[in-house]
């Protein structure tokens, strides 16, 4: 047998060397990145992160402007090459009444263009709250005052879906991430406390986090969020809720800090640093926090969904946030009963942000959590 | 595949063969392949030795040379990816005069190849924790052994499972017949493994490292336990370790492996006494020695084991051989040397210069 | 084992009462009390009461005392089974709540063993035959029941059954049973509309329950003890059957503990979609009225029922692995 029907890959001796010198990060972005879907996750969620910033920008109606004339449009077909050239545009709608159901009805007159323009001039809203503006990405032109984009459709007041869409993402995105930002916190509070002081500390924490994860979430987050007085402003009930729904979402990340931190704890390298005389501290911080913050990570990633679908299920059930303030819970609560749904079907178009992040998030955890083991 | 010379087929000289008869398990130009992402891994490549009946054989070798494969590859219980790629495995037969059977040619799953596992070659392992379930008691692990292989009832498997834990030694079989394998120490659970291997009272016992996972003492104890038994049953036994002192101490005949070869073949004394490869030269010398002169420094091989992936060119070791011919050795792969019937080495060294 | 056993009964008792302060906690959350709530209740309904009868009904609440006294007073009476008034339905609590309960666990257990009938065989299958197209598309439908929050399913479900058949699906009875007495009849009509909220509510469930059955299994056949029952010459079904399944059923096996709280929760919020006669309407409906010893109460039994749940599943758990019966003496 002659060495050349080998068809084994030589990797060449410097790859070998370059694996061996990578550090934890890059050992650990070089898997992630052989995860395509989990990278395909990662930058849906950016998008989303992306709207969240520019949601007034993107947005192109006042998402809390009623208008009774506009009651459950349908969406609207957008054409976007008029004569073979690329120049956008939506037809005129006329209204109809129904004579024997009352019920109205949008026709598009087709005789009746309406261009579209981008970054147009639309209603004011404070950027960030950083400064006032008035762009939006796209926006009509010539339009006359009973035109608009409906691109899903509207609600029942005439309030543009798309439009909605658009600013609630920015606080159900939000209102996940600083629920997550909490249950770290407590997270890595007591799991570290677990795992450094063991003993009683260990076992109360231990129990605490049993009890906690046996009760039923839902109605325990029903009953204090029904507690939440009428006459709290949006801004309160949203930290409320927040701390609602961190209450019981601490408990597994506390349990990866504490099975990691005592893993870590029993290896080698740890080992040496004690007997190098390191400080308690300079171990924590310098040795085993860098080894096990990418696990942290992909923890997080994997905890934001259940925070997400926590405060969707709450506002849903009407009571978690309040209008005017707008989530994708508040939107699909007007989807909630079936004869609503049956006339304006689109409105359930609402649940697909909220799939699409929970199946991204969920694909990002996966990979990152694979991507953690570098050497595994 | 480029045929290497296979002089060393005892069918050619039979007369000159160790036991002066046909061997009890014959494997021939053995090769496992594990197809992965990276590439193929040759685990084994080409292997053949002969084991003969009532002898034992010992195969040698560095953690990752294939030892392991080969054996289950004679089972045929390689795990996914892993596939036997092409060779053969003769296995004569109970009675003389039927001829010999060639293992590969038996579909892995069909009941003929299930007959012969635990029945005709039973397998003891490595890790006698892991190789037992912890649902199951020791009692019903064993009887499954004999249920699957006869038609004896469930009491008389269990008084069967019984006699075999007492004639291992394991004190009380009555008791810890009913016992789960976690509460047994791991001295114990490996001489548990032996009983299971021999419920069916099979011809071939192959022991993959047994005595690895266990203290000095243990070692001992289960090693003489193996001894006896192989005299008692005049069992033929394959040895696979990594320890040169456990070989020479067990085997009758030695083969030494190296990245899925076999480099070197022979009787014990004549590979302890007279090693022909650089390969098994170097395992020897490595071998601390309590004859040695204080304070001078252990043996090592030169280099580690190249990467599965990264496979040299031309003969696998010479990368690490002090006598590598530069031009030849990693090029071209050094073909098998009978030197004498029983004993044949894999070098250039050696050949039609010697 | 007894040690064992003792444990996990101490530590249920622990968060029985952890409970039962989070349910008293929210029956004292709305501002006033329970008294002014109910003079409230009373004055609009066109009676009134003199301040010497709110005065004698706050002591015989305890309403006069510290909140531990309070806490204590209220524990008693529950632990009677007396739960206080609803105040929206003028009926004792127990009376409201009545059949919903049971139908509550009724549709949680049926979900549960719909979870394992279903996760159980696909999750083997998946690992067994790891990348092969089923287990592929079953992977694919499991990432999307973990992504679909069942509320939104059962809105889906829902519409589409709408429009496409012009029925409506929810409800756990018929028209006429609904307000019928118990009887066979009405046990079977049960069992005809239990499947659908059953599948809706055990989906996310057994999603996640096949990706822990597969991620397990895999784990398990790789391990010695499976070459050495291969090395015995048995067929490799029997091999996969009696041994990794068998040790992939025990985390198995302990998933109970947490899958059932979780079936619990989801009850209530697809019941309120599907409207079914569980509690979950009921909660809501109590909750927004702050008719809180309803309320409390529910959060209460719901509470206790998970974790009587949890505490069967630590019975099991010991049940089928030897390692627990025999080493924790």
């Amino acid at each position: 047998m002659s060495s050349g029907s080998i068809s084994t890959p030589k990797p060449t001796q410097t790859a070998e060397d370059r694996f061996a010198v990578a550090t934890q990060w890059q050992l650990t972005w070089w898997r992630f990145r052989k995860h395509k879907l989990a990278v395909a996750s990662g930058i849906i969620v950016i998008a989303f992160y992306v709207i969240v910033v520019l949601a007034d920008f993107l947005a192109y109606a006042d998402p809390h402007a009623t208008d009774s004339k506009r009651s459950h449009i349908p969406p609207q077909d957008i054409h976007f090459f008029d004569n073979g050239v690329f120049k956008p545009y939506v037809y005129g709608l006329t209204q109809k009444r129904d004579l024997r159901t009352f019920k109205l009805s949008y026709q598009p007159s087709l005789d009746r263009k309406v261009y579209l323009a981008f970054y147009t001039e639309g209603y004011s809203y404070n950027f960030l709250g950083l400064f006032p503006s008035n762009k939006h990405l796209v926006g009509l032109v010539d339009a006359r005052p009973e035109d608009g984009i409906f691109i899903l459709g509207t609600d029942l007041v005439g309030r543009d879906l798309w439009s909605r869409i658009m600013v609630a993402t920015r606080i159900s995105l939000t209102i996940g991430l600083a629920g997550v930002t909490v249950s770290l916190f407590l997270g890595i509070l007591l799991g570290g406390m677990s795992a450094v002081y063991g003993g009683i500390v260990d076992t109360v924490i231990q129990r605490v986090i049993e009890i906690l994860r046996s009760m039923p979430t839902i109605p325990l987050w029903m009953g204090l969020a029904a507690a939440l007085p009428n006459s709290w402003s949006v801004i309160q009930v949203y930290f409320a809720i927040t701390i609602i729904i961190s209450f019981l979402g601490w408990t597994d990340l506390a349990r990866v800090v504490r099975g990691k931190f005592l893993a870590l704890r029993s290896e080698d390298f740890v080992t040496a640093a004690e007997l190098a005389g390191a400080s308690q501290y300079r171990i924590i911080f310098t040795h085993m926090l860098p080894s096990f913050l990418s696990h942290i990570i992909a923890a997080t990633s994997l905890a934001l969904p259940a925070m997400i679908i926590s405060e969707t299920s709450l506002s849903f059930l009407g009571l978690g946030l309040r209008p005017p303030a707008i989530s994708w819970g508040i939107l699909l609560q007007d989807a909630q009963n079936i004869e609503t749904l049956a006339l304006a079907p689109w409105l359930l178009t609402a649940a697909v942000p909220v799939i699409l992040v929970i199946l991204a998030f969920n694909f990002l955890g996966d990979g990152l959590r694979d991507a953690a083991d570098p050497y595994g | 595949m480029p045929q290497t010379p296979m002089v060393d087929h005892p069918d050619h000289e039979a007369g000159r063969s160790p036991s002066a008869t046909s061997p009890l398990l014959s494997v021939r130009g053995l090769k496992t392949y594990f197809k992965l992402d990276e590439g193929i891994v040759r685990a084994v490549d080409g292997v053949s030795f002969d084991l003969f009946a009532g002898r034992t054989l010992g195969i040698v070798g560095e953690s990752g040379c294939g030892k392991s494969i080969s054996a289950r590859s004679i089972l045929g219980i390689v795990d996914r990816p892993g596939k036997i790629e092409g060779g053969e495995i003769w296995l004569q037969q109970e009675s003389e005069d039927s001829p010999a059977i060639d293992l590969l040619q038996l579909p892995h799953e069909g009941a003929e190849m299930r007959a012969i596992r635990g029945k005709e070659i039973a397998l003891v392992f490595q890790e006698p924790m892991a190789s037992f379930s912890h649902y199951y008691t020791i009692g019903n692990q064993i009887m499954e052994a004999i249920l699957l292989h006869s038609t004896a009832s469930d009491a008389a498997a269990r008084a069967r499972a019984i006699e075999l834990l007492g004639m291992v030694g394991v004190p009380n079989p009555e008791r810890r017949v009913d016992e789960y394998p976690f509460q047994l120490s791991g001295g114990l659970r490996q001489r548990v493994m032996m009983a299971m291997a021999l419920a069916c009272d099979p011809r071939i016992l192959i022991a993959d490292e047994p005595t690895t996972a266990l203290d000095v003492t243990t070692q001992a104890q289960v090693l003489n336990l193996l001894q006896r038994i192989q005299k008692e049953r005049g069992l033929s036994v394959i040895l696979i370790t990594h320890d040169m002192g456990v070989v020479a101490e067990m085997a009758d005949d030695v083969v030494v492996m190296y990245l899925g070869r076999a480099v070197e073949k022979g009787p014990v004394d004549e590979i302890f006494h007279d090693p022909k490869h650089p390969y098994t030269q170097a395992l020897l010398r490595s071998i601390p020695s309590i004859m040695a002169k204080p304070r001078t420094k252990l043996a090592t091989i030169e280099g580690s084991i190249p990467h599965p992936f990264a496979r040299p060119s031309g003969c696998p070791f010479h990368p690490r051989c002090p006598d590598a011919i530069k031009g030849l050795c990693d090029v071209t792969e050094p073909p098998t040397h009978a030197l004498r019937p029983d004993r044949a080495v894999s070098c250039f060294l050696y050949g039609d210069a010697s | 084992m007894l040690a064992y056993i003792a444990r996990r009964a101490v530590l249920a008792i622990l968060t029985m009462a952890a409970i039962s302060v989070f349910a008293f906690i929210i029956i004292q959350l709305p501002p006033g009390d329970f008294v002014d709530a109910y003079i409230a209740n009373l004055s609009a309904s066109g009676s009134s009461v003199s301040m010497e009868e709110a005065k004698s009904l706050r002591a015989l609440y305890g309403l006069d005392q510290p909140i531990y006294v309070q806490y204590m007073k209220w524990m008693s009476r529950v632990l009677v089974g007396d739960f206080g008034e609803s105040m929206e339905w003028h009926r004792p609590v127990a009376e409201v709540i009545g059949d919903r309960l049971w139908l509550t666990i009724v549709l949680s257990l049926s979900a549960l063993l719909l979870t394992w009938g279903i996760a159980l065989p696909i999750g083997i299958y998946s690992a067994v035959r790891q990348y092969s197209a089923l287990d592929y598309l079953f992977t694919s439908i499991s990432f999307i029941g973990l992504a679909v929050p069942n509320f939104l399913l059962a809105l889906v479900i829902m519409y589409f059954s709408f429009v496409l058949f012009g029925a409506n699906v929810g409800g756990l009875f018929s028209s006429e049973f609904d307000l019928a007495p118990w009887s066979v009849a009405k046990v079977w009509d049960l069992v005809k509309h239990l499947p659908l909220p059953a599948v809706i509510l055990a989906l996310a469930g057994t999603a996640q329950l096949i990706r822990i059955m597969r991620a397990n299994l895999l784990d398990e056949l790789r391990k010695p003890y499976v070459v050495t029952a291969r090395a015995k010459g048995m067929p490799e079904a029997r091999v996969i059957w009696k041994y990794p399944v068998r040790a992939a059923l025990n985390p198995f096996a302990s998933t109970i503990a947490y899958l059932f709280p979780y079936l619990v929760s989801g009850s209530i919020i697809i019941s309120l979609v599907l409207s079914l006669p569980t509690v979950g309407p009921l909660l809501l409906k109590a909750l927004i009225a702050q008719d809180m010893f309803l309320a409390g109460t529910i959060v209460l039994l719901l509470g206790v029922m998970t974790v009587i749940g949890t505490f069967i599943s630590d019975l099991v758990l010991m049940w089928v692995d030897p390692r627990i019966r025999f080493q924790m003496d």
